[in-house]
């Protein structure tokens, strides 16, 4: 067996703290479903905040995103995807919407 | 913080500065193919979203999803990514060619097992009519989710790609940075996953 050093032990560490966290999430989400105790009103609000939130570890955690010097290109890149992403998303959820209410 | 400890990859242990700053930009260049593959994604997300309720009378979230399934489906992509980010780290400390292999394999197997039970759930889709011509939320549905299933087969034949180069060739410094891309890759469509999951077929249902 070989030595493992304190480094890869954190990094290790830090990879199985995102496997437990998403396990919980995604066991919270289903959960919420499949056991139904949620009045029914919250349960696609609590399905989304759930995703978000795994969303975040695993970008945190398993991509390696994060507010350091080195990796706040990555995280431009990233957002300034997003900020595109939720014009066009966002904007044809919002345009066929109506036009499905005045249908 | 050691020299080690300011690595902004996991898996790259290049050794020298110049090669971990050629490796930064090419991952950066990969982060850009991985937004706009985010874009692609999001839109056929948005189109899902348009679609939502329009069945024309056909099979509903209720008839396509078998949650049990889907959790599987969950539990292996999630298993796979995590396999791979432990080939990452075997790889960045040394721990021996056939330790890495031996996760990718892991890895490997364990997409292949999420792919054959989304084979499965399409065609117990097919066999009840829920066909993508049946309504505008089937073809959103399985635009969507082939979508993801034909990332997860590209990304098990690029891992195959993986296996003989580093049997070949062994892990050079371009190797490592090739795995290095493919990981964020495979942790990227987990990603895409979490959002199937959710939006998909738990809000679906719910």
């Amino acid at each position: 067996m070989r030595d493992i050093s304190d480094e890869e032990r954190a990094e290790r560490r830090q990879y199985t703290l995102g496997l437990i966290l998403s396990i919980v999430l995604t066991a919270a989400s289903f959960g919420i479903v499949i056991l139904d105790v949620l009045p029914r009103g919250w349960v696609i609000p609590a399905i989304i905040v759930l995703a978000l939130a795994q969303i975040v570890v695993h970008l945190r955690i398993f991509l390696h995103i994060d507010l350091t010097r080195q990796k706040r290109e990555d995280l431009q890149l990233l957002l300034f995807t997003l900020l595109l992403l939720g014009i066009m998303a966002f904007g044809t959820l919002w345009i066929l919407a109506n036009l499905a209410d005045r249908m | 913080m050691s020299e080690q400890g300011t690595n902004p990859h996991p898996g790259m242990n290049l050794g020298y500065d110049g090669g971990e700053k050629a490796a930064e930009v090419t991952i950066f260049g990969f982060w850009t193919f991985l937004m706009s593959d985010l874009v692609t994604f999001g839109l056929v997300f948005a189109v899902f979203g348009t679609m939502t309720g329009a069945t024309a009378g056909g099979p509903g979230p209720e008839e396509v999803t078998d949650l049990r399934s889907i959790a599987i489906q969950t539990a292996l992509l999630l298993g796979s990514s995590f396999a791979f980010s432990w080939a990452s780290l075997s790889m960045k400390y040394h721990g021996g060619r056939l330790h890495m292999l031996g996760f990718l394999a892991l890895a490997a197997t364990s997409a292949l097992g999420f792919l054959i039970f989304e084979l499965i759930d399409l065609l117990h889709l097919v066999e009840i009519g829920a066909v993508p011509q049946r309504s505008g939320y089937l073809s959103a549905l399985w635009a969507l989710v082939c979508l993801h299933g034909l990332h997860v087969a590209g990304g098990l034949l690029w891992m195959g790609g993986m296996t003989l180069q580093i049997l070949l060739f062994g892990l050079t410094d371009q190797i490592k940075s090739r795995v290095t891309r493919m990981g964020l890759y495979w942790h990227f469509l987990d990603i895409v996953w979490v959002g199937i999951f959710s939006m998909v077929y738990l809000a679906g249902v719910a």
